[in-house]
């Protein structure tokens, strides 16, 4: 784990309010901790956009670098409604580890900068995956702040691919206004406030743990050192 | 169908639907429905009320400011009527039936109500429909599917209600299961829960804060499905009425908020909300145990269906009433 000098207990938790399509240059200056609201035009997208753009070769109906530089990871609770328009009432962050092995490729295609999601990835996949292209991550709160971040949409301009993924995978262009916090988790160095957490956390699990023993009956690929992660 | 036997179901159809419970059997939809809703939308009182106190104990800024947002977000949802969150989960069913209860149409009804009202409550509210098949991930935009919403029966002796219950909870982080044994003791239950809770929490990946729940014995579905109803059918504070095991809450809580991690595996110490243990009798060699954590969006919602066709709706669904957990006949 790469030591650093960023002190967590004295993170600036500063606000930053960000338009989108995001000025890179704005993004060199977010620290760890600061808590970002962004304005503007993002796309949602997961593995059904990654797959079927990247793997299948299938171009999206519009060029992403023409929606956004922001990319959020979430499927919203979303209906239909009766006159053709849709209800999107609330939206949170899907865990952004699973997608991994499409980053490189889309943030070279795309020309996204900002990828919001749960739970992140390691700083070793930022500093391979992220830092190269000048992307950050953003970290949704909780994860579980729906109605806050649904709150802040203000129209859904467009959804594509929706009869071919479904609403829960389908692209949804959202038009949001102030939509945040979303928590600086890697920086444009590849530093990730997670794994500094870990760290403390892990200082104190020996103690945690004192001396309850190993369970009679072991498993078959059993991670042992609880220093480690399991994404 | 033999004209004969549609003439007999007419009859029966007729006979049974005079003896629905109250006066009209959609009562039993509208509630299912209004359940959908209050649960997808307004966290559980007893939940909320645990989440303030983890905030008036949190001493870490991060960590503090992600509980004051998830209490405003309670809020937000509320004042909005939307979801609260973006996840809605899987929603599931949890049927209390009395024994002099009058099901009139029977539980075929029952059942086919309960998934109209799943699907119709996705798109109106709207939930997001996160059910597929899992293999060709095809889904119905509504929430149900094959065993898709799960529903859960219990009975109680000498009354004349039904009870039923919803239950919204995610579904991908924050459970597990493993094969204890006597030689293991209590304290490889709370190895095994430190193990789930500290891989799951890191990152946050569990949404904690977090009810756990600890199933331990039964076979290990019933290991399993008792640790959920542990965790989501039980409200903050409640101890179980064997005193060893609600020795043994007492100690899981407090050492989940020992591991010195707050919500989204941040440094801190409001992890655990609560913890409730279910217990069930096991196979003479082995001690199961099983974890399922109750997210933050603890979403659950009850009413009570009486006789006469008055409905109840109520904070605490007493799922765990002592004919439930009886050891005799």
């Amino acid at each position: 784990m790469t030591t650093s000098p960023i002190d967590i207990d004295h993170l600036a938790m500063k606000r930053v309010d960000l338009t989108c399509p995001v000025d890179p240059a704005e993004l060199r200056k977010l620290q760890l901790g600061d808590m970002v609201y962004l304005t503007g035009t993002i796309f949602t997208g997961r593995e059904g956009l990654y797959k079927r753009w990247l793997d299948d070769g299938i171009e999206p109906p519009v060029p992403l670098h023409e929606i956004s530089n922001a990319n959020f990871h979430c499927s919203p609770a979303a209906a239909r409604r009766e006159d053709g328009q849709y209800d999107v009432k609330a939206v949170t962050g899907t865990a952004s580890f699973r997608f991994g092995k499409w980053f490189n490729r889309f943030f070279e295609r795309s020309g996204v900068k900002v990828i919001i999601g749960k739970a992140g990835l390691s700083s070793e996949d930022y500093r391979r995956l992220f830092v190269p292209h000048g992307a950050v991550y953003l970290t949704t709160v909780g994860y579980g702040l729906g109605a806050t971040y649904g709150h802040a949409i203000r129209h859904i301009p467009a959804v594509h691919w929706l009869e071919e993924l479904g609403i829960a995978q389908a692209m949804w262009v959202l038009e949001v206004s102030s939509m945040g916090p979303f928590i600086v988790e890697c920086d444009a160095q590849g530093n990730s406030l997670f794994e500094l957490s870990n760290e403390r956390i892990n200082a104190g699990l020996k103690d945690v743990y004192g001396d309850l023993p190993q369970p009679v009956l072991r498993r078959f690929g059993e991670v042992i050192d609880r220093q480690q992660e399991v994404i | 169908m033999t004209s004969q036997n549609k003439t007999m179901h007419a009859q029966l159809t007729k006979k049974y639907a005079d003896a629905t419970i109250g006066p009209d059997w959609s009562i039993i939809e509208s509630t299912a429905m209004t359940l959908m809703r209050n649960a997808a939308i307004s966290i559980p009182v007893d939940f909320k009320d645990g989440i303030r106190d983890a905030t008036k104990t949190e001493r870490n800024p991060l960590s503090l400011f992600v509980l004051e947002q998830i209490s405003e977000n309670y809020t937000t949802a509320e004042t909005d009527g939307r979801p609260m969150c973006g996840d809605t989960g899987l929603p599931r069913w949890y049927v209390k039936i009395g024994e002099h209860c009058p099901m009139g149409a029977g539980f075929v009804r029952l059942e086919r109500t309960l998934r109209r009202a799943t699907a119709e409550a996705t798109r109106k509210i709207p939930l997001r429909p996160n059910r597929v098949h899992p293999l060709t991930r095809k889904d119905h935009d509504n929430n149900v599917g094959i065993f898709a919403p799960e529903i859960d029966y219990s009975f109680e002796p000498d009354v004349d209600w039904m009870e039923i219950t919803t239950v919204h909870k995610g579904g991908l982080f924050g459970s597990d299961y493993r094969m204890l044994f006597p030689a293991d003791g209590i304290d490889g239950i709370k190895r095994f829960f430190l193990d789930t809770f500290v891989e799951f929490g890191r990152r946050g990946m569990a949404c904690q804060p977090a009810v756990v729940g600890l199933g331990i014995g039964g076979c290990k579905d019933t290991t399993m499905r008792i640790a959920k109803e542990a965790a989501c059918l039980r409200t903050v504070g409640d101890r179980h009425p064997d005193p060893q095991v609600a020795e043994l809450e007492e100690e899981i809580k407090s050492l989940g908020n020992r591991i010195g991690m707050g919500p989204m595996g941040f440094v801190g110490n409001s992890a655990v909300i609560d913890a409730h243990i279910e217990v069930a009798y096991a196979h003479t060699g082995g001690m199961p145990v099983a974890m399922h954590t109750f997210c933050f969006a603890s979403r659950r919602a009850t009413a009570r269906i009486n006789a006469n066709g008055s409905v109840e709706f109520r904070s605490d669904p007493k799922w765990f009433t002592e004919h439930h957990r009886r050891e005799g006949f």
